[in-house]
């Protein structure tokens, strides 16, 4: 246990301490909220589909969270070169528990950085619909948080250095968050964007975020619930293995 | 060298092999408790290979490693509460301070919590690094950075200190201090140091033994006078040349090479 709180609280302290990082990480949300918020916002009023702030709100929180995870995760390419994990993985405790530490705190780190840009939707006008479901918002961050940590986690476990990364960026993260839902409503998008949003697990998320802030679902939150934990634990599962596989 | 000491490290035809790539060679060699031994050889010889072996992180092909009395790859956590390790790069957190680094490192490796902040304290001493304690590491210079990796190596009181290329870039006067502190380490504590290194003249000042490994196999052992004697030559530089031949290796640039380049250039 000491180990896992240890190695959780690594990432946490380092978080706290790099005040550029937050601050940069902000920008990009921001950006975002401000011109897909109110650029497209009266179009969205015109067809009929209500406040698109409060629609995009839960989509950028969690896409700030989708990108700090995947990074924390990816993270540990660098502290496998160098090292700042061999000094780890000398120690006298087991690989599960400094994965399921270092996966923890990753998911920590992005779950505050998701607090942050919820107090920034708020400035720009995002009013949350159910004050009392708060927590269970948080939950869903949170889940969002370990999911993408521990696929972080597991990709950076196999490469060997950088190179790979962009790859990554420009075929995995970014789809992930463009088809999810997070800009547009799955209900009237063409059925082949459905059909991929479906295999997505940001889109669970996004549904989850969406109906306890602003009480509208696509796919029922309780199946939400259900697909984030079954892909967060599967995914937690491959990470440890192929984390245990990793030669120094 | 007093032949009753007891052998704290034996290694017995020890074969590593990547893919068809023979890294290590059938090697075998002993070393004595409370020795200062030498690793040396050339780029790519295996020195690094063997001490990922000797510390638990790889599996051996073949052969026989005991650590301390523990086999690295049956009794992992046995060996490694056994040795400390200095590796040849850094592996401390630059975003925490020296306490912090020294405290989490104690935590991870069960020292009791009654004595920890005891143990962290004499050891800073030690290192004269006391007055930086709650100073962030990226504040602190390549050989402040060694010294510290050097204290928190110690912390749970190991019986072998390894050390991979510990003064790489660093400058003669930081060298110098560096060597100090290991030879009282040693001398006080009995501790045993294995340690590895491309300056032949540390090597000569402050082995009691060294090893030449290239190409995957020892070619010579024995200490320093031994082995200017056997290639009749006047120096530890020009015995190590006349045994491994002048000819420069090429390394392939890996992946890690790449992330070194690329560390430069990043803050992190």
């Amino acid at each position: 246990m000491s180990t896992i709180y240890i190695l959780w609280l690594r990432q946490v302290k380092k978080y706290f301490r790099s005040k550029s990082r937050i601050i940069g990480s902000l920008g990009q949300p921001t950006l975002f909220l401000i011109v897909f918020g109110f650029g497209f916002g009266s179009i969205y009023q015109k067809a009929g589909e209500g406040n698109y702030i409060q629609f995009l709100a839960p989509g950028i929180i969690l896409m700030s969270v989708l990108f700090t995870a995947v990074f924390s995760g990816i993270d540990l390419i660098w502290d496998k070169q160098f090292g700042i994990l061999k000094e780890t993985l000398v120690a006298p405790v087991s690989r599960l528990q400094i994965m399921l530490g270092r996966t923890l705190g990753g998911a920590t780190v992005a779950t505050i950085q998701g607090i942050i840009v919820f107090c920034l939707t708020l400035i720009v006008g995002f009013v949350p619909q159910n004050l009392y479901l708060l927590p269970v918002a948080l939950f869903f961050v949170f889940l969002v948080a370990l999911l993408f940590t521990a696929l972080g986690t597991a990709i950076a476990s196999l490469l060997e250095d950088m190179q790979g990364f962009q790859l990554i960026m420009n075929f995995l993260v970014m789809p992930i968050f463009f088809l999810s839902g997070a800009l547009f409503p799955l209900k009237d998008a063409p059925s082949f964007i459905v059909d991929i949003a479906r295999f997505n697990p940001l889109s669970y998320g996004i549904d989850g975020l969406r109906a306890s802030l602003i009480s509208q679902t696509h796919f029922g939150i309780l199946g939400d619930f259900s697909i984030l934990i079954i892909t967060t634990l599967a995914l937690l599962i491959i990470g440890s293995y192929l984390f245990e596989r990793i030669q120094a | 060298m007093n032949h009753d000491t007891r052998d704290i490290i034996v290694v017995k035809n020890l074969v590593k092999k990547f893919k068809e790539v023979r890294a290590v060679d059938d090697i075998s060699f002993e070393v004595k408790e409370g020795e200062i031994f030498a690793f040396l050889g050339p780029n790519g010889a295996g020195k690094s290979t063997t001490i990922k072996i000797l510390t638990t992180l790889l599996r051996p092909t073949g052969g026989k490693v005991i650590v301390n009395g523990h086999d690295p790859s049956e009794n992992k956590n046995e060996t490694r509460k056994s040795f400390g390790i200095v590796f040849q790069d850094a592996s401390i957190d630059d975003n925490l301070t020296a306490y912090e680094n020294m405290y989490f490192h104690a935590v991870l490796f069960k020292v009791p919590k009654e004595i920890r902040k005891k143990l962290i304290t004499e050891l800073l001493k030690f290192v004269e690094l006391e007055e930086r304690r709650k100073d962030l590491v990226k504040t602190f210079s390549g050989g402040m950075k060694r010294r510290l990796e050097i204290a928190r190596g110690l912390l749970h009181n190991p019986r072998i200190l390894f050390l991979d290329e510990p003064t790489l870039g660093l400058d003669p006067q930081t060298r110098n201090h560096i060597w100090n502190f290991i030879r009282e380490i040693n001398k006080k504590e009995g501790m045993t140091v294995f340690f590895t290194t491309h300056y032949m003249d540390e090597a000569e000042k402050i082995a009691d033994r060294i090893a030449i490994i290239d190409h995957g196999k020892i070619v010579a052992l024995g200490t320093p006078g031994e082995l200017k004697i056997r290639t009749s030559t006047n120096s530890l530089e020009d015995a190590f040349l006349a045994m491994t031949g002048k000819t420069i290796r090429e390394d392939e640039v890996s992946s890690i090479d790449r992330l070194r380049m690329m560390r430069k250039t990043r803050r992190r």
